[in-house]
C-alpha cells in the first residue's frame, strides 16, 4: 500500500492516473497553461521593472558612481547630480514620522488587542482600516489647508520658545518644511503600525499572560514585561513596513514638505524628498542625464523598500509561528 | 495594601489608560478628515461641479467632469488590465502550482505590491509612454493595472484556498475535470472573497496620484480617445490645491469629497459582501 505514489486530488498539482490525451481533451492542460501564463507574467512584469530601473540609470551610475550619494549639488543645467539633499529629506521625514507614529501605534495596538472587548477592537480596527485606505493625495490636501496653518501660526512658535535652544527648533516659521512633512507622514503609516501589531499581538498565546498574572504581576506588567516581548519581532516588523511606506510615499509628502533642495539642521527648514523630485522633475528633465539620474533615484528607492518589506515579513512570519507553535488555540 | 503595590497598580491604570488615548487620538484622525472634507467640500459641491469642465484660470465656477470621466476610463483599464491577471494567476496557484513555482510567484506579487507609487509611475513611462512619446489613458491605466495585479493575486489565492478541500474532492469524485470543478465549484464558492479582494484593489488605486503624473498626466479638457492625456480626479486634487488661486482650492476640497467617499463606500461594501460568510461552511 505504501507503494503507490498517487495522490487525493487537492490544491497541490494532481498527478491523476488519466492519460494526459485524456486531460487535454477535458481541458485540464489548457486551463493550467492559460493559468500559467498569467501568472507567470506577474513575474515577468516585476523582472521587466528592475531591469528597466537598472538599465535606464546606467549613464547616471557610470558617471555619478558613489559619489552621487555624497554631493548635494544638483544642477540640470551644468548637468551636476548629487542626491545628498533628497537622500537627508526622506531619511529625516521618515524617522520624524516614526518617531510619532511607534508610541501611538503600538499603544493603540496594545489596548486593541489586550483590553478592549472583541466587538469594540473589530469596530475600531475597522476604522483604522479605513484610515488605510484614505489616498495620499487626501492627506496631502488636509495637510495644505490644515496642518501647515496649524505649525506656522502655533506650533512651530510654541516650539520655538520652548526648545529654541536646540538647532532643530530654530529659523523661521514657514509652516511647510521637514517636521510638518513628518507629521503628516507620521498620521499615514499609523494604520499600518497598528494593524500588523494588533495582529501580532493576538497571536500571542493566553498561557503566557495567565503565567505572568499568576505570579502576580499587574495587568500592564504583564502587557508590557511579558506579552510585548513576546510579539517584538512582529512589532519591528510592523515598524518596518511603517518605514517602508514613508519612505516612499509621494503626494502628501511633495505638497508639504517645501521642495527645495537644502540641507539644514533646522526642521521647520523646507527640504526635498526623494519620491517628490522625481514627481516633480521626471517629465520636465531636459538631459538624458538628468532623467537618467532621476529613475537612479527611483532605484535607491526600489532598492530600500524591497530590503525594508523583506525584513519586515520575515520578522512578522516568524513572530506569528512562533505564537501558533506553542499552541495558541 | 503596601505602597509598593499602590505604586504599581497606579502605574498599571495610568498606562493602560494611555494605550486607550492612543486609540482614540488614532481613530479620531478619520473622523477629523471626514469633518473637513465635508465641511470645506460639501459647501464647494454643485451640479456645475459634475458637469462643467475647468474653467478658464481666472474665471471663478467650473467643474471637473472631465476628471470625473477621466478616472472613470483610468479604473476600467486598470481593472480589465490588473484584474484578469490576479485572478487567473491565483487559480493557477491555488490550484495547479508546485511549491517552488508558486514560491516564485507569489515573490514576485509582493516585491511588486512593496514598489512604491511614484516607481511604478516611473516604470510606466518609461515602458508606455516614451516609446509612444504620448502621455495617453492607456499609460495611465497600465499604471495603475499594475499596481492591483498583487493585492488582487494574493487576496483571490488566500479565498480559493479557504475552499474545503472536500468540495474539490466530491466534484473529482463525480466525474469533473479538474477544470470544471475550479469553474464550477470552486470559484462560485469563493466568489463574494474575490469580489472582496477586487473591490479592495479598485478601492486602493481609485486614490493614486503619483503613477499618473507621468502617465495619464492631466488635462484641461475632454480627452478625445484612449491615446490622448487624461484628467483625474486624484490629480487634479493636486494641482488644484497647490495653485494659488481661493477658487480653485474650493474645487479641491470637493474633488476631495467626491473621491474619498467613493473609496469609503466600495470599503465598506466590500467589507459588508465579506461578512455576510462564504457561502460554504468552512470544513
Amino acid at each position: 500500500v505504501a507503494t503507490t505514489t498517487t495522490t487525493v486530488p487537492s490544491a497541490g498539482p494532481v498527478a491523476g492516473s488519466r492519460s494526459f490525451l485524456s486531460r487535454l481533451r477535458e481541458g485540464d492542460e489548457i486551463a493550467r497553461m492559460i493559468t500559467f501564463l498569467f501568472a507567470a507574467s506577474v513575474v515577468l512584469v516585476t523582472l521587466l521593472l528592475v531591469f528597466e530601473l537598472w538599465q535606464g540609470s546606467a549613464l547616471a551610475r557610470h558617471k555619478f558612481g558613489f559619489n552621487f550619494f555624497r554631493t548635494s549639488t544638483w544642477d540640470p543645467i551644468f548637468d551636476q547630480f548629487g542626491a545628498l539633499p533628497f537622500i537627508y529629506g526622506t531619511l529625516v521625514t521618515a524617522m520624524l514620522s516614526l518617531l510619532i507614529a511607534v508610541p501611538l501605534g503600538i499603544g493603540a495596538a496594545i489596548f486593541l488587542a489586550e483590553l478592549a472587548p472583541a466587538r469594540l477592537s473589530d469596530t475600531l480596527e475597522f476604522f483604522i482600516d479605513l484610515l488605510a485606505a484614505v489616498p495620499s493625495v487626501i492627506y496631502g490636501l488636509l495637510g495644505v489647508f490644515i496642518v501647515v496653518p496649524l505649525m506656522r501660526d502655533y506650533l512651530q512658535p510654541v516650539l520655538k520658545n520652548s526648545l529654541g535652544f536646540l538647532p532643530f527648533f530654530q529659523g523661521p516659521s514657514y509652516g511647510v518644511g521637514l517636521l510638518t512633512a513628518g507629521i503628516v507622514l507620521a498620521i499615514m503609516v499609523i494604520p499600518y503600525i497598528i494593524s500588523v501589531s494588533r495582529e501580532v499581538l493576538l497571536s500571542v498565546p493566553r498561557d503566557q499572560r495567565e503565567a505572568a498574572l499568576s505570579l502576580g504581576s499587574t495587568r500592564w506588567e504583564a502587557t508590557w514585561k511579558v506579552v510585548v516581548p513576546f510579539a517584538r519581532g512582529g512589532i519591528l516588523g510592523s515598524i518596518f513596513l511603517a518605514l517602508a511606506r514613508a519612505l516612499g510615499e509621494t503626494m502628501a509628502v511633495t505638497m508639504v514638505i517645501g521642495n527645495t533642495a537644502i540641507i539644514s539642521a533646522s526642521l521647520f527648514s523646507p527640504g526635498y524628498s526623494i519620491a517628490a523630485v522625481i514627481a516633480n522633475e521626471l517629465t520636465e528633465a531636459t538631459s538624458n542625464l538628468h532623467y537618467q539620474s532621476l529613475i537612479e533615484l527611483g532605484l535607491v528607492l526600489f532598492l530600500l523598500t524591497f530590503i525594508l518589506n523583506g525584513l519586515a515579513r520575515l520578522l512578522i512570519v516568524a513572530t506569528s509561528q512562533r505564537g501558533a507553535g506553542m499552541g495558541n488555540a | 495594601m503596601s505602597s509598593r503595590l499602590r505604586w504599581r497598580k497606579f502605574v498599571s491604570g495610568f498606562m493602560l489608560t494611555m494605550t486607550g488615548v492612543c486609540t482614540l487620538v488614532s481613530v479620531s484622525v478619520l473622523f477629523f478628515i471626514l469633518g473637513y472634507l465635508v465641511y470645506h467640500g460639501g459647501t464647494s459641491i454643485s451640479w456645475n461641479f459634475f458637469t462643467k469642465l475647468p474653467a478658464p484660470v481666472g474665471e471663478t465656477g467650473g467643474g471637473m467632469a472631465n476628471a470625473i470621466v477621466g478616472s472613470g476610463k483610468l479604473l476600467l483599464l486598470a481593472t480589465l488590465f490588473g484584474v484578469p491577471i490576479g485572478f487567473f494567476g491565483a487559480i493557477y496557484l491555488a490550484e495547479f502550482s508546485g511549491s517552488t513555482s508558486a514560491f516564485i510567484i507569489r515573490y514576485a506579487a509582493d516585491l511588486l505590491n512593496g514598489v512604491p507609487s511614484i516607481v511604478i509611475g516611473i516604470f510606466a513611462y518609461s515602458l508606455v509612454v516614451l516609446p509612444f512619446k504620448q502621455y495617453s489613458a492607456l499609460a495611465g491605466g497600465f499604471a495603475l493595472g499594475l499596481m492591483m495585479i498583487p493585492i488582487t493575486l494574493r487576496s483571490t489565492e488566500e479565498f480559493l484556498r479557504s475552499v474545503p478541500n472536500a468540495l474539490r474532492e466530491a466534484a473529482m469524485a463525480l466525474g469533473a475535470s479538474k477544470w470544471k470543478t475550479i469553474s464550477s465549484v470552486i470559484v462560485p464558492a469563493a466568489y463574494r472573497g474575490i469580489l472582496t479582494a477586487i473591490l479592495l484593489a479598485f478601492a486602493r488605486v481609485a486614490g493614486e496620484t503619483a503613477p499618473l503624473l507621468f502617465t495619464a498626466f492631466g488635462n484641461r479638457f475632454w480627452s478625445r480617445g484612449w491615446t490622448q492625456p487624461t484628467a483625474s480626479l486624484p490629480a487634479m486634487i493636486y494641482t488644484y490645491a497647490i495653485a494659488p488661486y481661493d477658487d480653485w482650492h474650493r474645487q479641491a476640497w470637493a474633488a476631495g469629497l467626491v473621491l474619498l467617499g467613493l473609496i469609503l463606500v466600495i470599503n465598506i461594501v466590500a467589507r459588508a459582501i465579506l461578512s455576510r460568510g462564504i457561502a460554504v461552511p468552512r470544513s
